[in-house]
């Protein structure tokens, strides 16, 4: 990977963790605002059910993690086990896709 | 005392205590009386060379200028290489990689004028100066390097000294070298691989801070980035 590259990825997971945060505290807020009087699932999914904002939000957010993750990683895998190189890249590559399919698919089985 | 190369280990010297005594005049009593062997490295004696840093007591100093009355515990003090350096002998490590990286990071001045010109006028309160002046009195001893856990993690890491280097340069009005130097300190060797532990800034002698200039490093690649300059 050229420097231009890797400083691309940095960008990305600083830009994605901005995302995140805001994404997490909204989420968090509202898991505790929405059972103060318990929830039942029938309830749950009548809210989120043709619901294009929430659907929005929750495919940002699983957007978010789907670049932040892995870029993370990276490092890790670089400090922790010395993989680096192209075969790394690609493992997490991987994992990206893993975690935008089934954040995705969590997300669209409640609107749908 | 660490005696012998990277597999050798520490032996024990009794020393006699004197007022202001530092860790520098302890390893020279024992190599002029106790251990003719002893391999350590020293030029000026008073913090201005950066030739005489080890580990003391597990952290790495100047030894020249560290009272052993600041750093002994139980009457006792244990001297060994710098860290994330590979050890020659006893004291002495080879700091030639530590070095190589500086160049890497285009530590080097790129003039961006010729003889014929006139001599620069740089302000002294300029935002550019100040922020060079902060980094400036670095005396290559490898403190930073050696209290780095970046760098024991990633061994391309370039390390706070050179990337301090080149962050004096590219605030440096005067040089000409910047694009190609950013593009020297960006990635996964460069200001991006720091994780901001501040160890480098906490064990520096001259108390200057290369996270600061690395965090400025990041600012700038950034700026450059998205201006499609690198």
């Amino acid at each position: 990977m050229t420097p231009k590259e890797e400083t691309l990825l940095w960008i990305a997971q600083r830009a994605s963790a901005a995302v995140l945060a805001l994404c997490i505290v909204v989420h968090l807020a509202t898991i505790i605002y929405a059972v103060q009087g318990g929830l039942t699932a029938a309830e749950i999914l009548g809210r989120t059910r043709g619901n294009t904002a929430w659907l929005a939000f929750y495919s940002i957010f699983v957007l978010a993690v789907a670049v932040h993750a892995p870029i993370g990683l990276r490092s890790v895998l670089m400090e922790w086990l010395g993989w680096r190189g192209r075969s790394r890249d690609r493992v997490l590559l991987g994992l990206s896709v893993v975690l935008a399919w089934m954040g995705m698919r969590a997300a669209l089985g409640v609107f749908l | 005392m660490w005696k012998g190369g990277a597999e050798g280990r520490f032996r024990e010297f009794d020393v006699p205590r004197h007022p202001s005594q530092t860790v520098l005049d302890v390893v020279t009593y024992i190599q002029r009386v106790l251990d003719p062997t002893l391999a350590y490295r020293y030029a000026c004696r008073v913090g201005m060379c950066g030739s005489c840093a080890m580990t003391v007591n597990g952290e790495p100093r100047w030894t020249c200028r560290t009272h052993v009355d600041r750093v002994v515990k139980n009457d006792s003090v244990s001297v060994g290489p710098l860290r994330n350096l590979p050890v020659i002998r006893d004291l002495v490590t080879d700091m030639s990689g530590f070095f190589d990286k500086w160049a890497r990071a285009r530590g080097q001045f790129k003039p961006s004028r010729t003889k014929k010109d006139d001599v620069a006028r740089v302000r002294p309160q300029s935002e550019d100066r100040r922020a060079v002046d902060a980094g400036i009195e670095c005396i290559g001893c490898g403190v930073c390097y050696a209290a780095c856990d970046v760098v024991s993690w990633n061994p391309d890491y370039l390390g706070p000294a050179a990337l301090n280097r080149a962050w004096t340069l590219v605030k440096d009005e005067r040089d000409a070298g910047r694009i190609e130097r950013l593009r020297a300190v960006a990635g996964d060797a460069g200001c991006h691989s720091c994780h901001t532990h501040m160890s480098c800034t906490e064990r520096c002698p001259k108390k200057l801070s290369p996270t600061a200039g690395i965090a400025g490093l990041k600012r700038e690649v950034f700026k450059s980035t998205l201006r499609g300059e690198l």
